[in-house]
């Protein structure tokens, strides 16, 4: 098999999807009119504010998640594997679940200014505005930087624990020297991740930035599409946010480095920097502020789900079939993310291993994520109009929520299993060849075995995304179709508040507990070294 | 043994993958019964929205299957039948807003709908030989009495308000309340609509995208004040049995909304959408309106309203822009007001 | 038996080319200071690395286009030469089956390899259960399952001490005659050269500057690379 073939397949249902729906919409709208759209101030106030506000976000959240990573990295607590799991659901609960939790934390009525008031201090606004924002992108992305960063971690060879202690290094020459280079390997990855969330960013923004000065592209673009019906205008924004997105995505990747895996004996050696109080006490602080800000939200929304209308959503049979076809969702459309994100994969890694392209490599993990840039309501509307001549769009609804979360999910899955399977490459790829170990005997006997963490937790990830993920579908309209987070929109819409809530909780715990049995199910630690110290 | 557990997982794939290809199809009807495609949005047709009520109360007596196609907003369901133009399948388009009645005209894609429109209830007077109105309301402020015991009693007053009166509002550029304050404020201020904008803004907590958002931050205590519905009040009263949450009630008027439907030149059923409009304003439809939409029905319902629309404030002044001209100046006003509050 | 002859290979700024003859069973040693290219040339006859020109001939056949699996070559590195989660047995039988599907004639071939490098009974241990020694041992087990006629070692003791390395090239030593096994082992270090092989190549910058009997290569003291390289090391050796 060629080199290439195996992410063709996977970018080719990528780029269908994507330039078909901008190419259909385009085609519909009879033309762009770039120079009318592109020629307004108006538009060019929004991406600068659009860029700002995301590259603000971005920096903020990995300036965070690197202490958080390296403080979870040097410790061992009672719980820490559920707090990592918990971690995850910050970024796959619904967004609009998010926003309340974090209001009913941060927001003028919330748990802070309570605590303040109840202690005799005035209560401090601060939510709703820059701040906002920040605190809102913060709260979903953090914990998934700090999660990937801390992956990194745990490649350092142990050897390098011990050279280090032998020769004293204090905390910030380890940062240089060992932790640094380890995860520079991942932070322009999965920074550019980051950025493209937050530069797509719709309801975070305009809810928590507390006005229309706070405007994303995004939000000019639905303005277009659903108000002015301006197809053309509503294709160029689309065009604009992928140039603009892509382009600066693109120039952070030249920042990241090839990993190198050193050789490892497969022997434990602790931390040097375990050791004092001080650095006790620091982690400790990191640690538990990170816990607050990350815990304290979801713990909202998981309460709030405790109230008089619980009792009678739990006992909605609507509450159960939708819970039943978001999970049939999220399965599928997890294991056909992790399909597409293994093919990309391969390629990719044959591409930085065996023909040591690694930049070409980049670009092509990359254009997994460019329908991260490409607005939903844009893809919604481009495949709709794409499809309807083909087929009945409604009779193909479960299959395109499926196809298109997973495609959503993808670039998660690439972050998540990138790392590692090129780690297996560098430490098998040769003996592979020579022992003509390939295809399904490799993948049987020596990729699965030794990636099942891995995939067990980009498995996880893109489950409970698509879980959560309100589905394209909802824009398509289709009256047999009903998923947790659609019901819940709907209960809102409805002026049902109480039973969102219930909604919201059960979701969120939905997350939880299907991250947790994936993860322990299938990614339980049967393979690890079994002798510590020989 | 690991082998097993690898197949095991692939074993998992497969059997959802094939769960998933055989998902049951839509049940059709043995019989050759006769279909009505509604276009209408997902609240409307929601378990606690009014389309369960109104379509079993339809196929009682139409010998059909009535079927909604719910789009997310009220918006998209005119953009869905732009997008599909005259091949559309839809028979009636419910839930648009009287605000983009003219667009909607000047798309040529509506039929006439050929009925008496007489017997409503509205507060203008209605005729319109393309669509009918189903429901209608007032937009308001609504305020908690915990928090705010002496509400503005005019739009004005709320203006000139001291700046820690804290409001939450929707955008005009996302949502129908958003558009319908937009247009209020300008139906009272007129040309100095940007300076009035200009201090509501710095009243504003935070503008959402949409209704559910806003009612949500101010149910959670984020502000005292939430655009919404002098109706609204109305839901807290039945559902709740709590009269903690009521419509300011503004000297100048109050800015209506009106929901209308009508049928496309394409409905493959132009007989069985004539009759469904026919039946929208009948007691049938409108019975399920004040409860499942918690707004005004266009007709007297012979049950009469429930007993606590009876404690709602019922404006005096209905205040509305005609159609046309808000189709002209949409665009203009929506930057002008964009202007103002950015600044 | 093996034979280079204008094996160019491009890396960077670094044009190597290499030309080389092997007899059969017979033990080459390559010498040279790290970025010599020792490396470099192993993976080229393995098969790990394409040339951009020239040809690799075993046993009379070319095997320059082959994928390293299908030439009749193993190799040994110097780490990572077992799968981490497989048993010691299950290592060695994939030299017999990529599949591992093994049955009781495999079973009984590794077992025989297993005896052979003096592991007896430690079939079912995993890598990280055995020393480093021990571990390479495996390793060894497997070529010799493998049953293919030459063999490459890069630097696979270096990570041993004095005694066990001995220890480790005699064994190989020992296999090459019993099986008429050809070797090539790259090492940086003259004495594993001394210790096991007849001959010596001696790589600089990317060519073969040196070739022939280890003794006399080694006591040549030309060109100045290899001087460099040997520094004063070899007279004390061969004379104590």
């Amino acid at each position: 098999m060629p080199w290439w073939l195996p992410a063709s397949l996977s970018l080719s249902v990528v780029g269908l999807l994507v330039g078909g729906a901008l190419l259909a919409l385009g085609l519909t709208a009879g033309g762009l009119a770039l120079a009318d759209n592109l020629g307004q101030p108006y538009l060019w106030r929004v991406v600068w504010f659009t860029l700002w506000q995301a590259a603000l976000s971005t920096l903020l959240s990995v300036a965070f998640a690197i202490p958080l990573a390296r403080a979870l990295s040097r410790r061992r607590f009672p719980g820490r594997g559920l707090l990592l799991r918990i971690f995850s659901l910050s970024l796959v609960v619904p967004v609009i679940v998010a926003i309340f939790g974090i209001v009913a934390v941060h927001g003028r009525r919330g748990w802070v200014n309570e605590a303040l008031e109840a202690f005799g201090f005035s209560g401090v606004h601060y939510l709703y505005g820059l701040g906002g924002i920040l605190i809102g992108h913060c709260f979903l992305n953090m914990p998934f930087v700090a999660r990937i960063l801390l992956q990194a971690l745990d490649t350092v060879p142990p050897e390098s624990w011990r050279v280090a202690s032998q020769y004293g290094l204090r905390s910030r020459d380890l940062f240089r020297l060992i932790e640094w280079p380890a995860m520079r390997t991942v932070l322009p990855g999965v920074a550019g991740l980051v950025f493209m969330l937050c530069f797509t960013s719709f309801a975070v923004v305009l809810t928590l930035g507390g006005g229309p000065k706070a405007t994303t592209l995004e939000v000019a673009v639905y303005q277009a599409l659903r108000f002015d019906f301006d197809l053309g205008r509503a294709v160029t924004l689309a065009l604009v946010q992928l140039v603009c997105c892509g382009g600066i995505v693109l120039a952070v990747l030249h920042l990241s480095l090839p990993g190198n895996l050193s050789l490892t004996e497969g022997r434990a050696y602790p931390r040097p920097d375990r050791a004092g109080w001080p650095g006790r006490l620091a982690d400790s602080a990191m640690i538990g502020g990170a816990m607050i800000f990350v815990l304290l939200p979801l713990a909202a929304v998981v309460l709030a789900g405790f109230n008089a209308k619980a009792a009678s959503v739990l006992t909605d049979p609507a509450l159960w079939r939708a819970l039943g076809q978001s999970l049939t969702i999220a399965m599928a459309s997890a294991v056909l993310a992790l399909l597409l994100g293994a093919a990309l994969l391969i390629s990719s890694r044959s591409l930085r291993h065996r023909l040591l392209r690694p930049a070409a490599a980049n670009r092509l993990e990359l254009s997994a994520s460019l329908i991260l840039v490409v607005p939903p309501f844009v893809l919604a509307t481009g495949l709709f109009v794409m499809l309807r001549h083909v087929t009945d769009v409604f009779a193909l609804a479960m299959p395109l929520v499926i196809l298109v979360n997973a495609l959503m999910a993808l670039p998660f899955v690439v972050r998540f299993l990138g790392g590692p399977m090129m780690a297996e490459a560098q430490k098998h790829d040769r003996l592979c060849q020579s022992l003509g170990l390939a295809g399904w005997n490799r993948l049987r006997l020596i990729e699965w075995p030794s990636l099942r963490r891995p995939i067990a937790l980009a498995l996880a990830v893109a489950a409970t995304l698509s879980l959560g993920d309100l589905g394209v579908i909802a824009l398509f309209g289709s009256q047999d179709f009903a998923t947790l987070p659609l019901l819940l929109y709907q209960a809102m819409g409805g002026f049902r508040m109480a039973e969102a809530a219930v909604i919201a909780a059960v979701l969120s715990l939905l997350c939880l507990l299907l991250f947790l049995s994936i993860e322990y199910g299938l990614g339980r630690m049967r393979f690890r070294r079994r002798v510590r110290h020989a | 043994m690991r082998i097993p557990s690898f197949l095991a997982a692939l074993g998992l794939a497969a059997v959802i993958t094939a769960g998933l290809s055989g998902a049951p199809d839509v049940l059709e009807a043995a019989e050759a019964k006769k279909r009505l495609t509604v276009y209408t949005y997902d609240s409307f047709t929601s378990d606690w929205g009014p389309g369960p009520q109104i379509k079993e109360a339809f196929e009682a007596d139409c010998n059909c299957v009535l079927d909604f196609v719910a789009v997310d907003s009220s918006v998209g369901v005119l953009s869905r039948l732009r997008l599909e133009g005259a091949s559309s399948k839809a028979d009636v388009v419910l839930g648009l807003d009287l605000n983009l009645m003219a667009e909607a005209k000047e798309t040529g894609l509506f039929a006439e709908h050929g009925l008496a429109a007489e017997g409503f209830v509205l507060p203008v007077a209605w005729h319109d030989e393309t669509f009918l109105p189903f429901d209608y309301g007032y937009f308001s402020f609504v305020y908690d009495t915990e928090s705010l015991t002496a509400p503005p009693q005019s739009l004005k007053e709320l203006v000139e308000a001291p700046d820690d009166l804290k409001i939450i509002v929707q955008d005009p550029r996302t949502s129908t309340p958003g558009l319908g304050l937009m247009l209020w404020v300008r139906a009272v201020y007129g040309d100095k609509a940007p300076e009035a904008w200009a201090k509501l803004a710095r009243k504003t907590v935070t503008t959402t995208k949409g209704w559910s958002e806003a009612y949500g931050l101010f149910l959670e205590g984020e502000a005292p004040l939430v655009l919404s519905y002098t109706t609204s009040p109305a839901y807290h009263m039945i559902a709740e049995d709590s009269a903690r949450y009521q419509a300011a009630a503004f000297e100048e008027g109050h800015y209506m909304q009106v929901e209308i439907a009508g049928i496309p030149k394409s409905a493959p059923e132009p007989e069985l959408a004539r009759q469904f409009l026919a039946f929208m304003v009948s007691p049938g439809f409108q019975s399920a309106i004040p409860t499942g939409q918690w707004m005004y029905p266009v007709i007297n319902l012979p049950e009469g309203l429930p007993r606590e629309y009876g404690k709602l404030d019922y404006p005096s002044r209905p205040l509305l822009i005609p159609s046309q001209e808000v189709a002209e100046n949409r665009k203009a006003w929506i930057e002008e007001w964009l202007q103002a509050v950015s600044r | 038996m093996l034979e280079v002859a204008g094996l160019t290979f491009h890396y960077e700024d670094m044009t190597m080319v290499f030309d080389l003859k092997v007899a059969r069973g017979e033990c080459l040693a390559l010498l040279g200071p790290s970025g010599a290219g020792k490396s470099t040339l192993l993976s080229l006859i393995a098969g790990f690395e394409t040339p951009s020109s020239g040809r690799v001939e075993i046993e009379g056949r070319d095997v320059t286009n082959l994928s390293p699996a299908e030439r009749p070559v193993t190799s040994l590195f110097q780490e990572h030469n077992l799968f981490a989660h497989l048993t010691v047995t299950e290592n060695v039988g994939l030299g017999l089956d990529p599949g591992l599907h093994l049955g009781p004639a495999e079973r009984a071939a590794v077992e025989e390899a297993l005896q052979r490098v003096e592991l007896t009974g430690m079939g079912g241990r995993l890598p990280a259960q055995l020393s480093g020694g021990q571990r390479q041992r495996v390793a060894l087990a497997r070529s010799l399952v493998r049953q293919k006629p030459l063999l490459l070692l890069d630097e696979p003791f270096s990570a041993l001490d004095p005694g066990l390395r001995g220890g480790m090239l005699d064994l190989v030593d020992q296999l090459r005659r019993e099986r008429g096994l050809t070797v090539v082992i790259v090492s940086h270090n003259p004495q594993d050269a001394q210790h096991i092989a007849a001959r010596t190549a001696f790589l600089y910058e990317g060519r073969v500057v040196a070739q022939g009997e280890t003794q006399a290569v080694l006591s040549a003291g030309e060109p100045a690379a290899l001087r460099a390289f040997l520094g004063n090391a070899p007279r004390q050796v061969s004379e104590g």
